[in-house]
């Protein structure tokens, strides 16, 4: 089974990336671009198991390790 | 003083920060390599330095906040124990949630590093006791992550409390309220980008940082 976890700034929180590259977006001549949010992917590979334990178990990893909840926010999907 | 200095495969600046605290406390300082799980008996600093732990993957100090040994570093920041972290040490700090807020890529994007104006906040800290307030002192930067942020309550808090140790005087990196090191709430931890262990002998070129590990000795000295 594999999860694929996105993390990203959360709303609110300046992304000086993501500026960054609605700036060279703009430049590039791409209009209408009202805001760019840059973030990560992180894709785990795990054991089989139920896909309710799976997930409770991401989340954890995500609360202890993988997004930063001051600054950041996550979402999970499990892929089959 | 009794002081050890945590060790992180990518640590920098672990040298420069055992030489001062050896210099300003008549001991050498003890290196602890981040494996372990115990710090030497008897400990009354513990200095986490900068570098880039662990190739500042993930976030920067994430994965060395969650090294074995900040277990027992987390334990004697409870216990009273004074901790000084410097530049990624700071961010290793906040990620170990010893301090509040996190530390974002800087506002230009680029990697700052030059001597930056700082103005002394507070004196009621061991580390900042040394100073006079209101002091401007010049130390070193170094980093690409000291966009310091936190939730509006937390900066309130920070500031009601008197636990803003330094200010930058021309904000290098965009960090909320000019701030560039924060206390514990017990004062006894002080986390901030600027470097002043990188600024304690005349060879460096500055001396700014000097008074901030003497403080740290003379608190040791006199503190019952």
């Amino acid at each position: 089974m594999k999860a694929r976890v996105t993390v990203t700034l959360r709303q609110g929180v300046l992304d000086p990336q993501g500026q960054a590259i609605k700036h060279a977006l703009g430049t590039l001549g791409f209009d209408g671009v009202n805001g760019v949010r840059q973030g990560k992917l992180i894709e785990l590979d795990l054991d089989d198991t139920s896909e309710s334990e799976a997930e409770q178990k991401v989340t954890a990893m995500c609360e202890q390790l993988l997004a930063n909840t001051v600054i950041e926010s996550y979402s999970i999907e499990m892929v089959a | 003083m009794r002081s050890a200095v945590i060790v992180f495969p990518g640590s920098n600046c672990d040298r420069d920060m055992a030489v001062a605290l050896s210099n300003a406390g008549g001991r050498p300082a003890q290196m602890v390599w981040h494996k372990e799980t115990k710090l030497p008996d008897n400990l009354d600093v513990v200095a986490i330095p900068g570098g880039f732990s662990f190739g500042d993957f993930l976030r920067c100090g994430a994965i060395a906040a969650r090294a074995p040994i900040m277990q027992a570093v987390a334990d004697f920041a409870l216990r009273g124990g004074y901790v000084l972290g410097v530049c990624n040490g700071f961010q290793v700090m906040i990620e170990a949630k010893i301090l509040p807020g996190a530390l974002m890529r800087n506002r230009s994007l680029k990697f700052i590093c030059k001597p930056v104006p700082l103005l002394v906040e507070t004196t009621q800290s061991f580390f900042t006791q040394g100073y006079s307030r209101g002091q401007e002192i010049m130390l070193p930067v170094a980093h690409h992550d000291g966009n310091y942020i936190a939730p509006d309550d937390t900066l309130a808090l920070l500031a009601k409390e008197d636990r803003i140790a330094f200010r930058y005087a021309e904000n290098p990196n965009g960090s909320l309220n000019d701030i560039a090191g924060i206390l514990s709430e017990n004062r006894r931890c002080l986390g901030m980008m600027p470097h002043p262990e990188r600024a304690v002998e005349p060879v460096h070129g500055l001396t700014g940082g000097k008074k901030l590990f003497e403080g740290l000795l003379h608190g040791m000295a006199t503190a019952v």
